[in-house]
């Protein structure tokens, strides 16, 4: 069972390893947000697998603390994102 | 019993794994942002739900399962939140190109 589940967060991690190729190639900044993003959820998923896999308590609290923080990069990131609204760019440029 | 609770672990954590495969294959093929991010959000909320869902019986007291149900809470919430505030992010880009 043990092992199984420290595979499963093997093949999670792989995946969002795999994921992490669109922030290379991703076109726009959003795109490579939604790789950050995928890369918060994956590493969540995969703390949890890894929490039952070796019975190490400890990495649930580690992952509520991922879980936490993964939306407030996506926030940080919104917030910052160049304010090219046409509406603003009147009120900046006025 | 024992065995009931493994084989529902290893199918649920499994068919969290597709989706988590599935989200990660449709984040590199789709054409275009909001798509990507369509694909984005299956992984998440299913992705990991299925693997919460999977680990409750492996929890070894009602406190951990309650936390397992919590970090899944939070993610939702996070996701969904994400989502909203990324696609309009893509919109207003899409805006000025």
């Amino acid at each position: 069972m043990a092992e199984f589940l420290i595979a499963a967060a093997g093949f999670v991690l792989a995946m969002v390893a795999l994921g992490l190729a669109r922030i290379l190639r991703g076109p726009g900044d959003a795109d490579r947000m939604m790789a950050a993003q995928l890369l918060g959820t994956g590493g969540i998923a995969a703390l949890l697998l890894l929490a039952a896999g070796t019975d190490v308590p400890a990495a649930v609290d580690a992952a509520l603390t991922l879980a936490l923080l993964a939306a407030f990069v996506a926030v940080a990131f919104v917030n910052n994102a160049p304010r090219t609204d046409a509406a603003e760019r009147r009120a900046t440029d006025g | 019993m024992r065995v009931l609770f493994d084989s529902f672990t290893v199918l649920a954590v499994s068919a969290g794994a597709v989706f988590f495969l599935a989200g990660t294959v449709g984040l590199l093929r789709f054409p275009d942002s909001l798509s990507r991010l369509h694909a984005l959000t299956k992984a998440d909320n299913l992705g990991l739900g299925l693997v919460v869902l999977g680990l409750l019986p492996q929890a070894t007291g009602p406190l951990v399962a309650l936390k397992l149900i919590t970090v899944w809470l939070l993610a939702q919430l996070a996701g969904a939140i994400v989502t909203q505030l990324v696609a309009r992010a893509v919109r207003r880009e899409n805006q000025e190109a």
